[in-house]
This record gives C-alpha cells, sequence and structure tokens, in this order.
C-alpha cells in the first residue's frame, strides 16, 4: 500500500517535472519573473483610490511596545507610481502632520510634509527611500505602490506558503540609492498575492522579514492584507502594520494630492 | 605508606610509568574540548552591573561596536579629489564588512541644508567624479564646522579622515567573528592602500581591541612557552650537568603541562588571554620540584650510592618540603577565585592544578624515569656548595651591620609602595610594538581617544525627549561634557534638533539652536528621519517610543580611576542639573575601569585569607608556633620591597598586578620553608642561632639558589610578553620572588642571630 502510493506520487512528479521543464527550456526564469510580476500588476489595476485607518506597532526585541496611529489615502496613476498622502494622528505631538508622496519607479520620490507646529509645507529633496518610517522597521520603500519597472525579476522555484502553491520570485530594486540589494517574494499562484518578503542589505545577508496576514477582497477583485508584519532579522525588532478600516473608491482624485491640500488635511 | 609508595616506584618503575602514561593520556584527550575566548568581555562576570548597565543600553538603542578605519593622506589635508575618492569608494564598500550594520564616514554624512522651503538631505561628498575646488571647498567648510563630524570622523586640521564600521556581532563564537571583521576590514584597507599609493591606514575600536587580546594570548602561546622550554633546557643543563635529568625533566614537565590541559580542556574551561600562560607558569613551578629531586639524587650518587639508594635518599629528604610547597603556591593560586575577573580565577585553578600535577609525577613518574633511564655521574668531591658557604659566613660576620642596613632599604622600600596605584589603562594593556597600539596612538594625536563613554538619559515617558525643558537638559548637559578636559568629542542628539530648526528656517543662522515646542521638535524628528538612508537611522541615539537618548563622549585614553571619577562627576552634574531625568553610564572603557577597583578589593581579602592559610601551614610544617609567627617577615617583606619598586618603576597597578600578591605569597613561603625547617633542625639539636644560620646556609642554600634562579627566569619570559596585564604580572612576580632570595639571605639570618639568641623551648621539648 505504501510502495504504491510513493510509487504514483514519483510518476506524479516525474511527469510535473518533465511538463514544467520543457516550457523552462524556451522561457527564462528572468522573463518567466517579470511575467508573473506583470500578472500581479495587471489583477490590481482599475482600484482607482482607497482611504485607509491603520495603526503601527512597533516593538523592541524585548518586547516592549508602542503604537503609532495614522490615515492612508491612496491614488492609483497609470503610467506612474502611486500618490500617497499620510495623516499621522498618533503620538500626540506629531498629529496632523501630513505626508504626501508621489512614487515613481526609477527616480527619487517627489515627497512634501506639513509640520503644523510649523504651520508650513517642506519639500524633501532626497534620494532616500530606506529610512525607517516613523520609527518603525517599515522604511518607505516598503510601502510604496508596486510597479513593475521598479525590479528586475527572476523567477526561482514553486513552494506551498500557507497552504497555497506559490512563485517564489527574486526582485532586484532598479533603483540606484534602494536599501536593499535583493527581494524574494512568494506569491500565490490564484490570486497573485505576495505573501513573504525577504529582504536582503548591500552585504547580501538577510535583513527583514515581512509576512501578509488576513487577506480580504475589496470590490471583489482586489486583495488587500490587513496586517503586514514586518521583523528585523538582525536587531530581532518588529512592526505590524495594522488597517483597521478601508474603503475604495471614496471620489479622491488629483486634487486631493497636492501641496495646497496638505495643509487641510486633517 | 611511604615505603610502600617508595618501594613500588622503585621496584616495579616501568608499571608506575605505564599507569602514568594511561593517566595522562585519558587527561589529555581532554584538550579537545580546549577552546579561545578572546573578545574583552571574558574580563567579567555575567552579572557584573557595569556589563549589565552597558548591555541594556546596547538593548534600548543599538549595539554600538565598531570597526575603525583611519586614512591619513600621504601630504596635508584629506580635502584633495584623490582622498575624497578614496573615502567615497571605500565607504561604500564597506557596508559589505560581515555583520555590518551602519557605516558613518566623511562621505555618507547626511548634509542637510535648505533651499527655500526645500529641505535637502544629501551624502556629503554625493559626485566623485565632478571634485572641482568648489565642491572640495564646500566639503571642508561643512564638515569642519560640523559638531558631529570633527574630532570624530575629521581630525580638526583635516589631516585624518575616519570611516566608522558599525557591527552586531553574534555573541555565540565571537571571537572567530571578531576575526572574521579584522581581517575583512584589514584586507579591505590594503587593496585600497595599493589603489591609493602612500596613503596610510590604521585601525582601531572594539573589533580591533577585541581582536588585539586574541592576537596577543596567541603570540604568548606561540613566542613564550617555546622560550620558556629552551631556557628551562639551558638552566637544567647548567645545574644538573645530566643529559638523564634534564630529559627527565623535561618529560614531568611536557606531561604535567598535557595532563593540566587535558582537565582544564574536561572541566569546561576556556582558553583566554589569562589562560593561555598557565603553561608558562606551571612550567617555571614543575622545574623546581624536580631539580630538588635530581641535585639531591646527583649529591648520594656522587658520594657513592647506587641510583636506588640515591633516589631512596632523595626522596625521603624532599617529599615534605616539595609537598608544602606544592601546597602553598596552589593555595596561593586558588585564592585567585576571589577575583572578579572569571578568567584569573581561571588561571589560578588551572594552575593549582598543574602545581598540584607537578607535585605528584615529580614525586612518582621523575623517580621512575630516573631509574630507568641510564645515568652516569662521575663521582667527584662536591665543590658547588663552597661559594654559597662563604657568603653564608661573610653573612653571619657582618650580621650587625646587615639588620640596620637592609631594615633601612626594606622600609624605604615599602614606603614607595605607596606610590602605587590601582589603575587600569586598557589601551596600554598593549605595548607600541603592536599594530592595535600604535594605531590608537595615531588616533589619539590626530583625532581622539578610542575610549567612549555613552550616557543614556531616561524620561520614563514615551515621547517625552521632544519636550523643550528635556532637550534643554540634554543640550546643556551635551555642553557641560564639551568643556571637560578629558572629552573629545560628544555625539548628540540636541546638535541634530539645532540643525534641523536652522535648516527649516531657510539656513537662517539665529534659528540654530532647540525648538521651541514639543510638537516642532517631534515633527523635525519624524520629517527627518524620513529622509535618511538606509542604516543611518537614529536608532542609535533615540531609543523606541522617543523616551530616551543617549549620549557618545569620545574619551582620551584615561586610567581607571579617571574614568570613574568623570562618570561620578557626570552622572552627578546632571541630577543637580535635571533631577527628573535618569541618567545611565555604560562602556566597555567603564566596565574595566571599575573592574579594576573591584578586583583589588576582593583580591586583598583573597590574599589576606592565602596569608592566614599559607601561615597556618607553616606553623605545621615547621612544628613551631614561634618560627610561624618569624615566618611573616620573610613571607611579607619581599611583596613589600617588590610593591616598593614597582612604585618607582610604574606606580600603577592593573588588573593583572591584583593578583600577584597571593600568587607570589605561595611560591615565596617556599624559600622560608626550606631556611626555617634546616635552622630549625640545627636549633632543636641544641645549637646556636648563628650555627643554625651557617647549617641552613650549607644545606639548603644553593638549592634555593638554584630554584630562584629558575623561577626569576620563568618569571622574565613570561614579562616579555607585549600584553601589559601578562607582562606586568610576570615582572613584578619575578622581582618579589628575587627580593624573597635576598630577604631570605640577608635580612632573615642577620634577624635571627639578633633576636632569636634563646635557645628555644620548644625545640629543647623535641
Amino acid at each position: 500500500m505504501m510502495s504504491k502510493v510513493s510509487i504514483s506520487h514519483v510518476a506524479v512528479l516525474i511527469i510535473t517535472a518533465v511538463l514544467l521543464a520543457t516550457p523552462a527550456q524556451v522561457q527564462s526564469s528572468e522573463q518567466k519573473g517579470l511575467e508573473i510580476a506583470e500578472e500581479r500588476k495587471a489583477r490590481d489595476r482599475g482600484w482607482g483610490d482607497s482611504q485607509a485607518d491603520a495603526s503601527m506597532i512597533l516593538r523592541t526585541a524585548s518586547g516592549q511596545q508602542i503604537e503609532r496611529k495614522m490615515r492612508m489615502k491612496s491614488l492609483e496613476m497609470q503610467d506612474d507610481g502611486d500618490k500617497g498622502l499620510t495623516i499621522f494622528d498618533q503620538p500626540a505631538d506629531v498629529k496632523g502632520t501630513a505626508f504626501l508622496n508621489y512614487s515613481h519607479a526609477i527616480e527619487p520620490d517627489d515627497q512634501w510634509m506639513y509640520l503644523p507646529a510649523l504651520k508650513r509645507v517642506k519639500r524633501i529633496s532626497s534620494r532616500n527611500k530606506s529610512g525607517p518610517f516613523m520609527g518603525s522597521e517599515f522604511a518607505f520603500e516598503d510601502l510604496s505602490s508596486f510597479e513593475v519597472a521598479k525590479y528586475a525579476y527572476k523567477y526561482l522555484r514553486d513552494e506551498k506558503i500557507n497552504g497555497m502553491d506559490a512563485f517564489v520570485v527574486e526582485q532586484t530594486p532598479a533603483y540606484e540609492h534602494s536599501g536593499y540589494t535583493k527581494m524574494v517574494v512568494w506569491i500565490d499562484k490564484e490570486h497573485y498575492r505576495a505573501h513573504k518578503v525577504e529582504y536582503y542589505d548591500r552585504k547580501g545577508s538577510l535583513l527583514k522579514t515581512l509576512t501578509m496576514h488576513d487577506y480580504q477582497q475589496y470590490l471583489d477583485k482586489y486583495w488587500r492584507p490587513m496586517k503586514l508584519s514586518m521583523v528585523n532579522n538582525q536587531n530581532g525588532k518588529s512592526t505590524d502594520l495594522i488597517t483597521h478600516e478601508l474603503t475604495f473608491r471614496t471620489g479622491l482624485d488629483e486634487g486631493d494630492f497636492n501641496q495646497a491640500m496638505l495643509k487641510r488635511a486633517r | 605508606m611511604k615505603s610502600l609508595w617508595l618501594r613500588n616506584i622503585l621496584h616495579r618503575p616501568w608499571w608506575v610509568l605505564l599507569v602514568g602514561i594511561l593517566f595522562i593520556a585519558g587527561a589529555g584527550i581532554g584538550a579537545k574540548n580546549l577552546y579561545f575566548r578572546g573578545d574583552y568581555k571574558v574580563y567579567f562576570q555575567p552579572d557584573n552591573p557595569q556589563l549589565l548597565d552597558f548591555e541594556k543600553m546596547q538593548e534600548e538603542f543599538s549595539k554600538n561596536e565598531s570597526a575603525t578605519i583611519i586614512i591619513s593622506p600621504p601630504q596635508g589635508s584629506v580635502f584633495n579629489p584623490q582622498t575624497l575618492r578614496l573615502i567615497y569608494e571605500l565607504t561604500d564598500e564597506a557596508w559589505q564588512t560581515p555583520y555590518s550594520t551602519r557605516v558613518d564616514s566623511l562621505a555618507n554624512f547626511q548634509h542637510t541644508w535648505a533651499e527655500g522651503d526645500d529641505l535637502i538631505v544629501e551624502d556629503l561628498i554625493l559626485d566623485p567624479d565632478n571634485l572641482d575646488s568648489d565642491a572640495i571647498d564646500k566639503i571642508e567648510q561643512v564638515s569642519l564646522q560640523e559638531p558631529n563630524l570633527v574630532n570624530k570622523i575629521i581630525a580638526p586640521d583635516g589631516k585624518a579622515s575616519v570611516i566608522n564600521i558599525t557591527v552586531n556581532m553574534p555573541e555565540k563564537d565571537k571571537t572567530a567573528a571578531v576575526k572574521e571583521v579584522a581581517d575583512w576590514v584589514r584586507a579591505l584597507s590594503e587593496s585600497y592602500q595599493q589603489q591609493y599609493p602612500g596613503h596610510q591606514f590604521y585601525h582601531t575600536g572594539i573589533v580591533y581591541m577585541n581582536e588585539a587580546f586574541a592576537v596577543e594570548a596567541q603570540k604568548d602561546a606561540e613566542t613564550l612557552v617555546p622560550l620558556m622550554l629552551l631556557a628551562i633546557l639551558a638552566v637544567l643543563w647548567f645545574l644538573l650537568r645530566s643529559f638523564t635529568g634534564t630529559l627527565a625533566t623535561l618529560l614531568v614537565i611536557v606531561t604535567t603541562i598535557v595532563a593540566t590541559m587535558g582537565l582544564t580542556g574536561w572541566s569546561g574551561i576556556f582558553l583566554s588571554t589569562a589562560t593561555v600562560n598557565a603553561p608558562t607558569l606551571i612550567m617555571t613551578l614543575a622545574v623546581a620540584d624536580c631539580v630538588h629531586v635530581i641535585s639531591s639524587m646527583l649529591f648520594a650518587l656522587r658520594q657513592g650510592k647506587n641510583k636506588a639508594e640515591a633516589l631512596h635518599y632523595s626522596m625521603d629528604i624532599n617529599l615534605m618540603p616539595i609537598f608544602i610547597t606544592s601546597a602553598t603556591t596552589a593555595i596561593g593560586f586558588l585564592t585567585m577565585n576571589f577575583s572578579n575577573v572569571p578568567i584569573l580565577a581561571d588561571l589560578g585553578n588551572v594552575s593549582a592544578l598543574g602545581v598540584m600535577l607537578a607535585f605528584v609525577f615529580s614525586v612518582t613518574l621523575l623517580p621512575a624515569l630516573l631509574m630507568v633511564l641510564p645515568m652516569r655521574v662521575t663521582r667527584q668531591q662536591e665543590h658547588k656548595g663552597r661559594g654559597i658557604e662563604v657568603f653564608g659566613e661573610w653573612v653571619i660576620r657582618h650580621h650587625r651591620r646587615l639588620l640596620p642596613v637592609t631594615f633601612v632599604i626594606a622600609a624605604i622600600a615599602v614606603a614607595a609602595s605607596f606610590h602605587n596605584r590601582v589603575n587600569d589603562v586598557a589601551v596600554e594593556y598593549f605595548d607600541h610594538s603592536t599594530a592595535f597600539r600604535q594605531s590608537a596612538d595615531f588616533q589619539e594625536q590626530h583625532l581622539s581617544g578610542m575610549s567612549t563613554v555613552d550616557f543614556a538619559l531616561f524620561t520614563g515617558e514615551p515621547s517625552a525627549l521632544n519636550d523643550p525643558q528635556v532637550l534643554q537638559a540634554v543640550e546643556d548637559f551635551s555642553q557641560w561634557l564639551r568643556e571637560q578636559p578629558e572629552v573629545d568629542h560628544v555625539n548628540t542628539i540636541a546638535d541634530t534638533f539645532k540643525r534641523l530648526n536652522k535648516n527649516m528656517h531657510g539656513d537662517d543662522q539665529q534659528y540654530y539652536r532647540l525648538p521651541d515646542s514639543q510638537q516642532l521638535a517631534a515633527q523635525y524628528l519624524l520629517l527627518y528621519e524620513m529622509s535618511l538612508p538606509y542604516g543611518l537611522d537614529l536608532n542609535n541615539q533615540v531609543n523606541l517610543d522617543k523616551s530616551a537618548t543617549r549620549i557618545m563622549a569620545t574619551m582620551e585614553n584615561l586610567g581607571s580611576k579617571e574614568f570613574t571619577a568623570f562618570e561620578q562627576r557626570a552622572t552627578q552634574w546632571m541630577a543637580e542639573r535635571a533631577p527628573a531625568l535618569t541618567v545611565t553610564a555604560a562602556s566597555p572603557a567603564l566596565m574595566f575601569a571599575h573592574i579594576g577597583e573591584l578586583n583589588m578589593d576582593s583580591m586583598l581579602k583573597g590574599t589576606l585569607l592565602a596569608l592566614v592559610l599559607i601561615s597556618g601551614l607553616l606553623v605545621f610544617a615547621l612544628r613551631s608556633w614561634r618560627m610561624g609567627v618569624i615566618s611573616l617577615i620573610p613571607n611579607l617583606l619581599p611583596a613589600g620591597i617588590g610593591f616598593g619598586i614597582w612604585g618607582l618603576l610604574s606606580g600603577n597597578i592593573n588588573l593583572g598586578l591584583s593578583v600577584v600578591l597571593s600568587m607570589a605569597l605561595g611560591i615565596i613561603v617556599d624559600d622560608t620553608v626550606h631556611f626555617l625547617s634546616k635552622y630549625r633542625l640545627a636549633r632543636g639539636e641544641g645549637k646556636t642561632a648563628e650555627e643554625g644560620v651557617r647549617y641552613a646556609f650549607a644545606s639548603v642554600g644553593r638549592a634555593l639558589w638554584v630554584t630562584t634562579l629558575v623561577l626569576v627566569i620563568g618569571f622574565s619570559v613570561l614579562s616579555l610578553s607585549s600584553f601589559a596585564l601578562n607582562a606586568d604580572m610576570g615582572l613584578l612576580t619575578g622581582i618579589i620572588i628575587l627580593m624573597a632570595l635576598a630577604v631570605d639571605f640577608l635580612f632573615l639570618p642577620a634577624f635571627l642571630m639578633v633576636f632569636d639568641k634563646q635557645q628555644s623551648n620548644e625545640g629543647v621539648r623535641e
């Protein structure tokens, strides 16, 4: 009985391997990686705009934690990176601070910040996208929208993750000043959602691991994780980004994402 | 019991050797468990309060152990296209360093400035391909005015610049990690030295200090142990003039080392900068045992006895003295367990074990070996005793003058011993020949010391760091630190706030001051943190919930006294200035500063116990209370004189020297035992003090001279170490042992002849 099972198992494996190996000869792993990325982007196109209430839970290696609260507005752009507006609510001393970002794939983002204590909008001219976001383990780079042009791709292998069949794809940032040398992403085959990302630092060591939890579907099409969990593998710190409420197509347009609006964004 | 043991050895030497070999082999296998730990943490017990403070601070903020590269251009300042390009490229590649988490240099310093309402955040050396004189002038101007950089990253005269690589090394197998990082960074520097000829590269920082500990220990093991063996061979040949005797002694020494290090391995003790010298110590002490046994045997052989008889004679007269001297030496070593430094306690235990094994082997293996090895002795008159007897007569003749003269000299020396003070300068553990010391000296000359003291200021409340009052306290404290003469550089978040405030007001110099509201400060920080690149965040200065900040002071390479005094002054100043803030200070330098004093206190207790135990053993050995009390003089005086000489030579008592007292006590007591026991023997037979002294000189004078010679040579070899803890320990112990002989030969006889005129009652009773 046992041997029968394993023989049929092996047979299936061999057939699968042959089937997989045949197209692999005509398609390079780079091509396959790119195709997965394009499919991932295609499935997420057309969501328009969204508004979210979110918390960040920052934890030290010894388990102390602190919460930060914010609201995030996003606007989908067709030929460029998305636009984002983040309004900070907690801690109290940064309440009302608003951050506007036009993300770009291979150029520095355009960034403005409104400081209510100064009553002024400041443009931030920095090529850095990898600094800590609100002192968390997330860099701004990790939170900005997924764009195909941001990376070079390489399909690595198939693997199961959380019981789902998934592609494992290596992404190399095209942006020169990225904080990472590469990322390894697990994308499920059914919905092309990322479930896990490993970030590698400049010396090629594993720096951080991001896992996505509690995917919800919106507008019958778009999947969003309600919890992002980032663990720094080098210093033991971690941050959870939790979405409390998320609504799509709220009627935001480009007029809501300009410098003038920053001051009024409350 | 004793005769049974002797018969077995003399009649079945092969059997004894077989058992011995089996035991040594069994013990020796334990050597496979030995491993080496070279990091500085081996000097601290896991519950050492300063270590705990340091680790807590590292956890609250980020680890700040670093490997530092100092670059010195061929001439002039670093502000030339070539050197700046070198710094740029080297900085970039330094991120590849194993375990690195952060790289700070002139190149990636995050220069911020304003253009209207634009805040520009840029690397200071942005474009190495377009370094015209304007760009270079700007870099020079910015860096020499930036408090974060001057003295830390750039020399005030621009003649040297630093690339600081922060590493997060695993606590497990740290020694290997240290070596990996140190080798990697050195190789990196070497490749740039070839690309940019004329530039000099120096390496300092905690990583290289750790490496130096390991390298010096290894160097000691590689050079001192063979040197010691050579010295022993030479001395043995000179003293014994017997091939067999020399060979047998060598075999006993080697087997003692093998068995000791093997048992050390079984016990789980690791090797360290301290324990790596245990073999040298043990060899020295083991030779003394063997010399006693063999020279007595040779004496008997020359008098016409056969080998078995000669060995029997030697064992008979030597067993007890060798046991007593070994036991007292072992007690001296065992009291090193009082030390607060775990590896010094290890050294004590390993050496005590070695000394007792040396005793066992020199009364079992040694006679068995001598029994089976061929031995030829030319029968001749013993001439060699003559010299020492002539010397003894001279002492007896002049004892009335010797007593006051030696007394005065001793008194002066003991008075000089008060010149000593407990002082550990960690950098000075390494002598000027070591690469690490040369680098540290270069750094101190051009930039700063390499010692740091980190201060953490806790408000106890999330976000409270942004409170203007708290920030003002942080600023005041930073300024106070900068005013202290021993402080070279202060890294403080207050500077960042002032700079941002200026940037946010269109670079108006008037706004180079702290933000005046908590909201403003918090919003600056939020904005600034987001604009920084990976690795250059503020985690090393500000904790997670912004309730605390770390101020990092770079200090001159001071001694322990100055460090602890500075720490106290600083925390006290802050307690008065801002009582609501909790301040802790921590750093490796402070850890060494505290351990030095703590250790001295506990070692004094240990030494006192050693003195009581050893004196008790002497009373037992000499079977006389009176002699036991008299023995205190020759036992204590040498240490007093030795430390007096040290007071004149150096006056700095470091960690290594704190254990010298109890160690030396255990060794010098041997001379006293031998001399007083022979003296007492003569007095017991009804002879006068003068005759007693004469007899003591004649019977043990030469043996004492010989063993002292061996011991002094042994400790002199140790003093050749370029690691000061070991070298100073060897030198001072050698001095004390030499002084012990002088006291026993000059002061003690004169003292006995003046004060011990009465016929000893105890002696008569026996």
